[in-house]
């Protein structure tokens, strides 16, 4: 993974110092709320319910085990002892005080992390594929890319006040798991028929108020003319974007209203204007030292198949399940990829304790090759490089620590927002929908009968939880001083990236779990056979046999 | 007209507060200063502001008031659980502490 | 208000017109964007030094044939968290290689001044209350920069590389 050199030692370091000073010069009365509160946000820091909420960046969710520590160690000293992943690949603490936050900072300095532009209306944290350099299906791996973002957006003097947050997503394979087609700007990395290695750019998706798919601008950018084609949309988006309405401010509006063949050539015209000016494209000695960093690690050369790890398949059954659903296939011979769910029954999703923190850590420094670790958008976390071999003794110590949960990509891996338990913008509460379904769904068995299931929540219109894209998704509103839940069914964030159609009348917070366990038995007994996934059977059947149980026969 | 207090977040912890009687930002709405008359709101008004100009808190605003056995609750469930914290978390927040018990949020 | 350039506070010699404040022969005159569209002609025939006022939303592409005659180009922040301005002032210093006064106006703070000499910005109006000494500070915040943009400043992607070949 990358490194930082000098140069960016300096300027996390630079950027604590300034922060430091802000947060003096607000407190002694010289800056207003209405001045710091976009400089607080560039530093991730929010004003929540209970308390200040700092938002840490893992850049495209790379991190490592000293990293992990020093994320406990925040956790137990200036927060409440635990943390929460969410769903752009980054970790909350949620008690947070304002003056000791330069503090903070500064720790996260000492492990090479941040917290810059992880909000605000710049270019945030940029997002990836977890599985970046472990996917099979991988063309070219896109964190070399996002860290080259990374550095680009990083204090960008130009798009610091942008008419609102921008977001991009980068994935390198032919499977999404970045989510990238709702995003500001998806990007995926893909070769030309010479063999070159260039982006299919995506511009306009997003999630919030007005739910959009990203529309293709442009199949190949080469890849050394990436930072400039980027400059040419932010620059597009910064002087058209409307600032009228912050509801109406996201490049998917400018997109939608002026059309995506006005702003393709709005910005193949700003793009090629651009080439004849001092170019912000890196230099290829500069491309190469970050990709270095990203070269695949010395991994051993071992055998398809390990002996212990089969017979502790055959024997163990919670182990042969847990493989089933956590464990993914790796490029490299002999080794896997461990997804840990951050998902246990009738838990808080993305929340973890730092004594887990430290476990992780720990199992990471002693099973994962580079002691690599990986935040997913689903709220999860990876151990990209693990040994078949090592893959019991992970699953001993997960178990231990409470972390073995064998429920990636099914009913209890939901994601969900914080929700009026936390968030100063939430209408009702989404973390206790998340608990009560899975709790109705505890039983794994029945979890892999019901197959593929994705089950995403938001507390508010500004779906952070990811409604839209969920193949079940839930919606909190404030209905007359009482929680009340929408529910939508279809939506997807994979390359087949859909937005999902409400089905009817909402529910009551009751209501909304025996509203999703009819939609999951309609399912059950509608399917053509146990393979057909549910968002098949919805794309084969559409919405009205749902309808129907949900609502009664007239609504369908 | 609607009972109101006044709450705020401190600025230098963020911690929720209420403005009492004795006008100290308390920690407890169950000490909020509750007025139910034009005079009694101005003056919840009056005091937003000058808290806000000196900078001991921000987000000052005014929240609706109802009293539930005989001590005052915040009318909105968002308000409810700020007087009280999340109610995932039992064990965080005000409501871990006894003498802030209100009773279930929600 | 003052205006501070080259990191001290100067004299202005401007005068900031509205639609219709008559032009003088020999005051230096800032006009409305919309009022040069309409009086282009008369305003360059004109004795008065001219510059103009650009707001947000203003098609800065349309003074790129006078740029020659404009000593002041003024870009206007009515917020400073609206940010059109900037990319204002890379066009008029990368594009059009506009090479006179870059002036920001509105709500200008010590908080955006490195972001806005980094855009091409050298003059700023402020308010009187100020501290000019707080902003020469705020130069000093940051030792590098990321990106290539309209000042001076090496990249670090250019640093990295000139160490390394200085060292071999």
């Amino acid at each position: 993974m990358y490194r930082y050199d000098e140069f960016d030692a300096t300027l996390v370091r630079e950027r604590v110092s300034q922060f430091r000073g802000q947060v003096a010069r607000r407190v002694a009365g010289e800056l207003t709320e209405d001045e710091f509160k976009p400089l607080r946000l560039m530093n991730g820091l929010y004003l929540q319910i209970h308390a200040y909420m700092l938002r840490v960046a893992i850049p495209y969710g790379t991190f490592d085990a000293r990293q992990m520590r020093k994320l406990a160690h925040i956790a137990r000293v200036y927060d409440k002892g635990y943390g929460h992943f969410t769903t752009r690949q980054n970790i909350q603490f949620n008690w947070i005080k304002l003056d000791e936050t330069p503090d903070i900072l500064d720790e996260l300095a000492d492990v090479e992390m941040h917290a810059i532009q992880t909000s605000g209306n710049c270019i945030r944290n940029t997002t990836a594929d977890p599985y970046a350099g472990a996917a099979v299906d991988e063309v070219e791996d896109p964190r070399a890319w996002a860290e080259i973002i990374r550095q680009w957006s990083s204090f960008h003097p130009e798009f610091s006040f942008l008419p609102r947050k921008f977001k991009i997503a980068v994935t390198g394979a032919t499977h999404d798991r970045a989510a990238v087609r709702v995003h500001d700007i998806g990007l995926i990395a893909k070769k030309n028929e010479a063999g070159e290695i260039g982006f299919e750019v995506m511009v306009g998706g997003g999630q919030g108020r007005t739910p959009m798919i990203a529309k293709t601008i442009r199949d190949f950018v080469p890849r050394d003319h990436l930072l400039s084609y980027l400059e040419a949309v932010l620059r597009v988006y910064n002087m058209l974007g409307r600032r009228d309405n912050k509801y109406k401010a996201r490049i998917k509006i400018l997109v939608h209203e002026v059309g995506v063949e006005e702003i393709r050539s709005l910005v193949e015209a700003e793009w090629e204007a651009m080439q004849k000016e001092t170019s912000v494209d890196l230099p290829t000695a500069e491309r190469d030292r970050i990709a270095s960093y990203f070269s695949a690690p010395a991994f051993e050369v071992l055998a398809d198949t390990d002996r212990g790890f089969e017979a502790r398949r055959f024997e163990d059954r919670d182990f042969a399940a847990w493989v089933r659903s956590n464990v993914k296939p790796h490029r490299q011979t002999g080794y896997a990829i461990v997804d840990i769910s951050l998902k246990p029954t009738g838990g808080i999703p993305g929340d973890i304790t730092a004594d887990q923190m430290d476990t992780v850590a720990d199992i990471a420094d002693a099973f994962a090759v580079g002691s690599e670790i990986r935040a997913t958008y689903q709220q999860n976390l990876v151990l990209p490089h693990v040994k078949l071999s090592d893959l019991p003794a992970v699953y001993d110590r997960l178990k231990a620590a409470e972390l073995a949960t064998g429920n990636i990509g099914l009913a209890g891996d939901i994601i969900a927002c914080p929700g009026l338990d936390y968030c100063n913008l939430a209408n009702a509460r989404s973390i206790p929908i998340a608990q009560r379904i899975s709790e109705r769904f505890a039983d794994l068995n029945r979890q892999f009968d019901i197959g593929p299931l994705e089950i995403k929540i938001s507390g508010c219109i500004n779906a952070c939880g990811h409604h839209h894209v969920g193949h079940i998704g839930i919606l909190g509103v404030d209905r007359k001083g009482e929680e009340h839940y929408q529910l939508t069914l279809g939506g997807r964030a994979d390359e087949a990236a859909a937005i999902g159609r409400i089905t009817g009348p909402g529910f009551s917070y009751d209501g909304i779990i025996d509203a999703v366990e009819t939609v999951v038995e309609t399912y059950l007994a509608i399917r053509a056979n146990p393979e057909e996934r549910f968002i098949d059977t919805l794309d084969r059947v559409g919405q009205d046999p749902f309808k129907e149980r949900l609502y009664g026969a007239k609504a369908a | 007209m609607a009972a109101k207090a006044l709450k705020a977040n401190r600025l230098s912890d963020g911690e929720a507060v209420w403005l009492s009687r004795t006008g100290i930002w308390e920690t407890r709405v169950t000490l909020a200063r509750v007025e139910e008359d034009a005079d009694g709101i101005a003056a919840l008004e009056d005091a937003a502001r000058t808290a806000t100009a000196d900078c001991i808190v921000v987000d000052a605003e005014l929240i609706d008031m109802e009293i539930r056995d005989g001590a005052p609750v915040p009318s909105k469930l968002k308000e409810r659980i700020r007087a009280l914290g999340p109610t995932v978390r039992l064990d965080l927040g005000k409501q871990a502490e006894p003498e802030s018990r209100l009773g279930k949020v929600a | 208000m003052a205006l501070i350039k080259d990191g001290k506070q100067v004299s202005d010699q401007w005068l900031t017109a509205d639609a219709d404040t008559p032009v003088q022969p020999d005051i230096p005159t800032i006009v409305p964007f919309a009022r040069f569209i309409a009086e282009r002609d008369s305003l360059l025939r004109s004795q008065a030094e001219i510059g103009v006022k650009l707001s947000p939303g203003d098609d800065v592409a349309a003074l790129a044939g006078d740029l020659d005659r404009l000593k002041v180009i003024a870009v206007d922040f009515p917020a400073f968290t609206d940010g059109r301005a900037y990319s204002y002032a890379r066009l008029l210093r990368q594009r059009y290689g506009y090479r006179g006064e870059i002036r920001a106006t509105g709500n200008v703070l010590r908080d955006q001044y490195l972001f806005m000499l980094r855009a091409g910005i050298d003059a700023f109006e402020v308010t009187d209350k100020t501290q000019i000494s707080s902003w020469i500070d705020a130069l000093e915040e940051f030792s590098h920069y990321y990106q290539k943009a309209s000042d001076a400043a090496q990249p670090v992607w250019a640093k990295r590389h000139t160490t390394v070949a200085a060292a071999e």
